[in-house]
């Protein structure tokens, strides 16, 4: 009888961790339904952007004959929008949404002699892919600083080569050249947990946030950071907008 | 009192917050001292740092610093610089780009020298004063105690040269457009040649295959075969060993001693052959992925 009683007492204790098991996963899922989104803008005049003289690489001039190329370091849209600012969770995340690197592929593409997008944000952990569309040699050097656990490497990449994948180990916002043509200049926006890049016109969207209290910081390659605080719950998307004032 | 326990506190919250970034940008002498027991292991014979102090005291210090940082005392005068061995990041591997390199490769490097810079061949030391100093140059950086060196590249064995090796090395150069930086001629003349920089922003040259200098890396066979395919970390130079297969890496050794000064077999078969530098107007030639 006594026995009994233990086998009773031990299956409620597993079906009340079972249960609890059970509401948490679905909390989880829920929550994965969660958004920030917003615009960012710049006030004042746009900085001029400095043209680029390709004429040394006679493909990439070629490539390039229609068009105007030019520095990309602040590029603003017509409405005053600002393109290729990272949004990401500085503060508040914890659980999966922290720990589970994301598990799409995003490909940063040497195009025409230069890097398509300018900034590819990317979670710590997660895959991403180096691709070229070019007809003429490039070498993909990013330049982290090894303090950080983020190896520098430096890898060419002829007409024809095939993708190179790598990953970051450590948030950094890690800047990518190219030595063979020096106007070439990107970023690795490494960064822990959801993230978002603006479009041409400012907007972005962080999705897959769970509920709760947070900061977004926007990081802008030569304009700085700037945070906000949101809070996420269910239904409507969290709305975080910046603008970053010319200096 | 209110407001003093704020600022307090925000300032203690403010130095714990700052604390590991100075830290991860300064080390100090208790961060070496706590890896004073690295070792290295070079063929039969095993280095210890700790026995390697007076010997960088008396021949490294002067350019390499006491911390290691390449900021010693002659450091304004020399260039190129002096490297950082707290980064850990060196241009003579026969590991994979991104990767540390092996006690030997860094051995090899002091035995070697870096020609064409202030770091002369050490030939006065002993196998063991070198393990030493190996050991000594990996206790400046965290990276030693906690990552594994790359596995070196495989390098096959040298096949025979022939004329058609020496040809297929001549469309190798013209693929990777090795000559971007190397020039047609292999003497440091290609388009982007003045504007290399490295990875301290400051301009570096492309080796000039035609003045008789040697390598950085070495100059035998291999050494050429190991620096395109392992690249010189820190350097513009990549690694190419994606995109040149080992048999085609052999092929571009023997074309790269025809451009040499050195009198070698290549070089008279090139003669014989009358071999022309690329044309870089030639349409690319993608190596098959597209």
């Amino acid at each position: 009888m006594k026995n009994l009683q233990k086998l009773a007492a031990v299956l409620m204790a597993v079906m009340v961790v079972l249960c609890g098991a059970l509401l948490l996963t679905h909390e989880v899922s829920a929550a994965t339904e969660g958004k920030i989104s917003g615009t960012v803008k710049y006030e004042g005049t746009p900085p001029h952007m400095r043209g680029i003289d390709m004429s040394k690489d006679p493909y990439c001039a070629k490539a390039n004959a229609s068009t105007s190329p030019h520095m990309e370091n602040v590029a603003v849209g017509s409405g005053g929008g600002l393109e290729n600012v990272v949004l990401y969770i500085s503060e508040g995340l914890s659980g999966p949404a922290l720990s589970q690197p994301a598990t799409n592929v995003p490909v940063f593409d040497q195009k025409n002699c230069e890097y398509t997008p300018h900034v590819l944000a990317m979670d710590v952990g997660q895959t991403f892919k180096v691709t070229t569309s070019d007809q003429t040699a490039h070498n993909i050097h990013p330049n982290p600083n090894p303090m950080t656990g983020n190896i520098p490497w430096n890898q060419s990449q002829p007409p024809g080569a095939p993708p190179v994948e790598k990953s970051w180990k450590a948030p950094e916002m890690i800047e990518v050249k190219c030595n063979i043509h020096p106007w070439m200049h990107g970023w690795f926006a490494v960064v822990k947990g959801p993230y978002a890049t603006t479009d041409a016109n400012g907007n972005y969207t962080i999705s897959n946030v769970p509920p709760g209290n947070y900061t977004v910081t926007a990081w802008q390659e030569t304009l700085g950071t700037q945070t906000a605080k949101v809070t996420v719950a269910g239904g409507a998307p969290a709305k975080a907008d910046f603008t970053f004032k010319g200096k | 009192m209110r407001i003093t326990l704020h600022k307090s506190l925000l300032c203690m919250a403010a130095v714990v917050m700052v604390f590991p970034l100075a830290s991860l940008a300064q080390q100090t002498k208790a961060d070496f001292d706590a890896r004073i027991g690295m070792e290295s292991h070079i063929a039969n014979v095993t280095g210890h740092a700790k026995n390697a102090q007076y010997d960088y005291r008396r021949y490294c210090v002067g350019c390499h610093g006491d911390r290691g940082d390449g900021m010693g005392e002659n450091f304004p005068w020399v260039d190129p610089k002096p490297r950082d061995f707290q980064l850990g990041i060196f241009k003579c591997r026969s590991t994979p780009t991104g990767t540390l390199p092996t006690d030997q490769d860094l051995s090899d490097t002091i035995g070697r020298g870096l020609d064409r810079s202030n770091m002369p061949p050490w030939n006065i030391f002993t196998e063991q004063q070198k393990a030493d100093l190996v050991a000594w140059v990996k206790h400046f950086s965290p990276r030693f105690a906690t990552e594994k060196p790359g596995t070196p590249i495989q390098i096959p064995s040298e096949p025979e040269v022939t004329a058609d090796r020496i040809k297929a090395g001549r469309e190798v150069f013209s693929r990777v457009q090795c000559w971007k930086c190397h020039g047609v001629t292999g003497e440091a003349n290609g388009p982007s040649a003045s504007t290399l920089q490295d990875d301290l922003g400051r301009p570096i040259a492309a080796f000039n295959f035609t003045e008789g200098s040697r390598p950085k890396c070495g100059s035998s066979d291999q050494d050429l075969y190991r620096i395109f395919m392992t690249g010189l970390d820190g350097t513009p130079m990549p690694s190419f060993a994606d995109n040149i297969k080992p048999d085609e890496a052999w092929d571009l050794v023997f074309y790269l001693r025809t451009l040499m000064s050195e009198p070698s077999k290549e070089k008279a078969i090139a003669k014989q052959l009358g071999l022309k530098p690329v044309d870089t107007n030639a349409p690319a030639q993608p190596s098959g992925q597209q």
